[in-house]
């Protein structure tokens, strides 16, 4: 117990007082946190309300604390206590807090001394560092905050800066994602496993994936066993944050030995090294404390109504639906928030973050929403989050809805709701759509008008509701597994099981399915704005009909990797989908359309069609909207690319179309027609076949047909390679 | 607790033989040796790992210091790592810089 790794060649490197055997001097209250220093550990942590703190320090694992220094009096400088502690063991070492303090919950103090509490900034948290594994339930601080060494070696790595309007991104949960044993990794169900499959992932051509929360949670957090099946639920999907600075240690193979940050360091870099970005799902919204009656860890014990939005009686707001809410807009948790998320995108080179109901961050204490939150703007001009892509979940569980008007400084982007509910209604052949469908497929600029398609994620499906397989074999949710009587989960799913309630052999309705699989796909993948997959969904994943699995550690879940073989035609066709959006600018552009040719190419940026040429129809039968983007005006007219034309069927009768012409030279090619067998329905970027008929061509029903153009073969002499 | 660690200089190539347990009490022994294996110009460091009965994630750090003492000309090898200690070297991508050898015949 008296190791220092450290010389000490500075005279504030040495004790001036000794507390309970430990050499220790004042410590200096920034950074907040467990901090190294030559020869010990500064140890800082605020509390307003607080009237004496004692620093609780254990041996790792140990029942009970090997010591309790307090914090003499000269050791505070306004509500901070800070301490330098020597001869510390850092690997063997967990260390909380006991606060002193009012029990007034009226008054908003829920001070509670029988407690030891986490470190609100710990970068590690000890207690289920092995998934699953059955604590043990008396323990007393369950969760330990433990230190990290920041000697992890990037080796140049940083965070790639891929321009947002060319992202392709995939939604991923670290465990579900390799857990199932057909996965065939090593380290199923981890981020070392997630590794090894960046193989497949450069494969499927996606740039970005958005892993779901990593930051520490209790998976067994509201567990249960099922009546019946003996099946052990789980908080699966970990939106509860026990720790925002310390990484999920279950999600580690390695995270029994402490070195999660390691491993999922590795994985950053990793994916880097594969040109992807990460991007995390962050929640801070509320934390793990729940309401009244929920476990006092951290927050609610050193500063309970500056972190948590309280009713004048001092009871929980729950714009959150889980108990409490966050107070993002108070000037500490504000501060708490901007720190941590510099934190994990300077530590960790993290490339974005998609906050969880993030209408939350621009309430104020009170919970009326801002018209300028500051925590909004801070995260929006800071300068270590620059190059971060910021996307926020733009509603709460409050009622607050604000798709297309969430506070955005410019910089942030939304999950496009409405494009989810209008792409899918119009798949299962909703009337009425043609005009809303085309708003939403070119990046919806009545909601993001002057900030961009770059404002919208467009997504079918995410890991809330149905997967696509899912949503084109299930008219109704089924969520019996997650034992509360089907109650739980959306019911407003759009979606439709082609005639029969789930898994069929009618080989008509399966190739029906299919079909429909594919023009979600090649839909989403055509649209402007930022296009996000749920992972799984390239392969036809099944939750059978599941719309909320966020309890099922288990294959209905997890990703079933032998689908990779069985859906292989779903799964080549995706790929092509994305290589034909990444081989195409005109695709990508950040901005809206314009609907004019500024480019002086002799076509708009956007043209819209019909059955006729140039003669859209947007009445209320109609079921079809094709559109033409000119390959002259791609990226704002900066570069040059192809013509792209693009024609959604959702009628359940075939149209014969008649094409909008090329410039002279110009021959159509067929890049995909969801009608056509495999390997007929897409073809590799350059390989596309001509289209038999240039005048005319004939779209099956409910299908989508995307044709390209080359540049003009009077303008090709003269072109360099665009993108 | 015992650990020991050893240094030999054979020309530009340095071995550092480890045996015991490497953990937070005995790793500051470790990089002292390292210290004084980078003193002089090094083709190789060999890092003979076949007597250690145990490292910890400290243990594991004293890599990372190895590897940053050393020149960029210097290679380091780990030799005969047990087959846990080598999964988590790889895990936590310490084994970028570093290589990894089953037996002492290189």
């Amino acid at each position: 117990m008296s190791v220092e790794h450290v010389p000490r060649d500075r005279i504030d490197s040495y004790p001036t007082h000794r507390i309970a055997g430990y050499g220790v001097r004042p410590g200096r209250p920034m950074p907040f946190g467990a901090t190294l220093v030559p020869g010990g550990v500064n140890f800082s942590v605020f509390s307003n309300g607080a009237d004496a703190m004692s620093l609780v320090l254990y041996r790792r694992g140990a029942p009970a604390p090997m010591a309790e220094l307090p914090f003499p009096r000269g050791f505070r400088v306004g509500g901070v206590f800070a301490m330098v502690v020597y001869g510390l063991d850092y690997e063997d070492l967990e260390y909380g807090y006991r606060a002193y303090g009012p029990e007034r919950p009226r008054f908003g103090d829920r001070f509670d001394p029988t407690r030891v509490l986490a470190d609100p900034y710990a970068r590690s948290v000890s207690g289920r560092d092995v998934w699953g594994a059955v604590p043990d339930w008396e323990r007393e601080y369950p969760y330990r905050s433990r230190l990290v060494f920041d000697d992890f070696d990037w080796d140049g790595d940083t965070p790639l800066r891929v321009p947002a309007e060319d992202l392709v991104v995939y939604e991923a949960h670290v465990r579900g994602f390799t857990r199932n044993p057909n996965s065939g990794v090593r380290s199923p169900g981890t981020y070392a496993g997630l590794a090894e499959k960046i193989p497949y992932l450069r494969e499927l051509g996606v740039n970005c994936v958005e892993l779901m929360p990593v930051f520490e949670f209790d998976e067994f957090e509201n567990s249960r066993v099922l009546p019946g099946t003996g099946e052990r639920l789980y908080n699966y999907w970990g939106y509860s944050t026990l720790g925002f600075y310390a990484p999920k240690a279950g999600y580690a193979a390695t995270g029994r030995y402490g070195m999660q940050a390691d491993e999922l360091k590795t994985l950053v870099r990793q994916l880097h090294r594969a040109g992807i970005e990460v991007v995390l799902d962050v929640v801070f919204n509320h934390t793990a404390e729940g309401n009244e009656n929920g476990p006092t860890i951290s927050f609610r014990g050193l500063d309970n109504a500056v972190y948590y939005m309280l009713t004048p009686s001092g009871q929980y707001y729950n714009f959150s639906g889980t108990g409490n809410t966050f107070n993002c807009n108070h000037p500490v948790v504000r501060d708490f928030v901007l720190d941590c998320l510099r934190f994990w995108a300077s530590e960790y080179h993290i490339d974005g973050f998609r906050f969880d109901l993030a209408a939350i961050l621009d309430r104020d204490i009170h919970g009326a929403p801002l018209a300028n939150p500051p925590l909004l703007e801070s995260l929006a001009h800071d300068p270590v989050l620059r190059d971060c892509k910021l996307i926020a979940e733009a509603w709460d569980a409050g009622g607050l809805y604000q798709v297309g008007n969430f506070p955005n400084y410019g910089r942030w982007a939304e999950w496009n709701g409405k494009y989810r509910d209008t792409v899918r209604r119009f798949l299962k052949g909703d009337p009425a759509l043609a005009g809303e469908m085309a708003t939403r497929y070119t990046g919806s600029s009545d909601l993001y008008g002057g900030r961009g398609a770059v404002a919208s994620v467009n997504f079918v499906t995410c890991h809330d509701g149905f997967t696509l397989n899912d949503l084109v074999s299930y008219d109704e949710k089924h969520n019996e597994a997650n034992g509360e009587g089907n109650r739980d989960g959306a019911d407003d799913n759009n979606s439709w099981n082609h005639g029969v309630e789930g898994p069929t052999d009618d080989p008509d309705i399966a190739a029906l399915r299919l079909r429909q699989l594919k023009n979600a796909m090649a839909i989403l993948l055509t649209s402007h704005g930022v296009p996000m997959l749920l992972a799984g969904d390239e392969v036809a994943n099944t939750q059978n009909g599941n719309n909320n699995a966020y309890c099922h550690d288990s294959e209905l879940s997890w990703f079933d990797w032998e689908l990779v073989e069985k859906n292989a035609e779903l799964l080549s066709f995706v790929r092509a989908c994305v290589a034909f959006r990444h081989a195409h600018p005109v695709l990508r552009g950040a901005g809206h359309f314009r609907g004019t040719d500024y480019a002086g190419t002799g076509y708009q940026d956007l043209s819209w069609h019909g059955v006729r040429a140039w003669e859209p129809d947007w009445s209320p039968g109609s079921r079809f909207v094709a559109s033409l983007r000119c390959g002259g005006h791609a990226k704002g007219g900066t570069v040059q690319d192809d013509f792209v034309y693009v024609a959604v069927n959702s009628h359940w009768e075939a149209l014969d179309v008649e094409l909008p012409r090329l410039p002279e030279g110009a021959r159509w090619r067929v890049f995909a027609d969801t009608s056509l067998p495999a390997p007929r329905d897409a073809h590799a970027p350059g390989t596309e076949p001509e289209a038999a008929d240039q005048a005319a061509y004939r779209v099956g029903p409910r299908s989508v047909v995307v044709l390209v153009g080359p540049r003009a073969a009077a303008q090709a002499s003269s072109d360099n390679p665009s993108d | 607790m015992s650990f020991d660690a050893t240094l030999d200089m054979a020309g530009r190539t340095a071995t550092i033989r480890l045996a015991g347990s490497l953990d937070t009490a005995t790793a500051p022994m470790f990089r002292e040796v390292i210290e004084q294996a980078s003193t002089g110009p090094l083709e190789l460091l060999v890092l003979n790992m076949e007597n250690l009965s145990y490292m910890s994630s400290a243990g594991l750090r004293c890599l990372l210091f190895a590897r940053q003492k050393m020149g960029e000309d210097t290679r380091v090898m780990v030799l005969g790592a047990n087959p846990e200690v080598s999964r988590t070297i790889r895990l936590t991508g310490f084994d970028q810089s570093i290589t990894m050898s089953r037996h002492v015949a290189d």
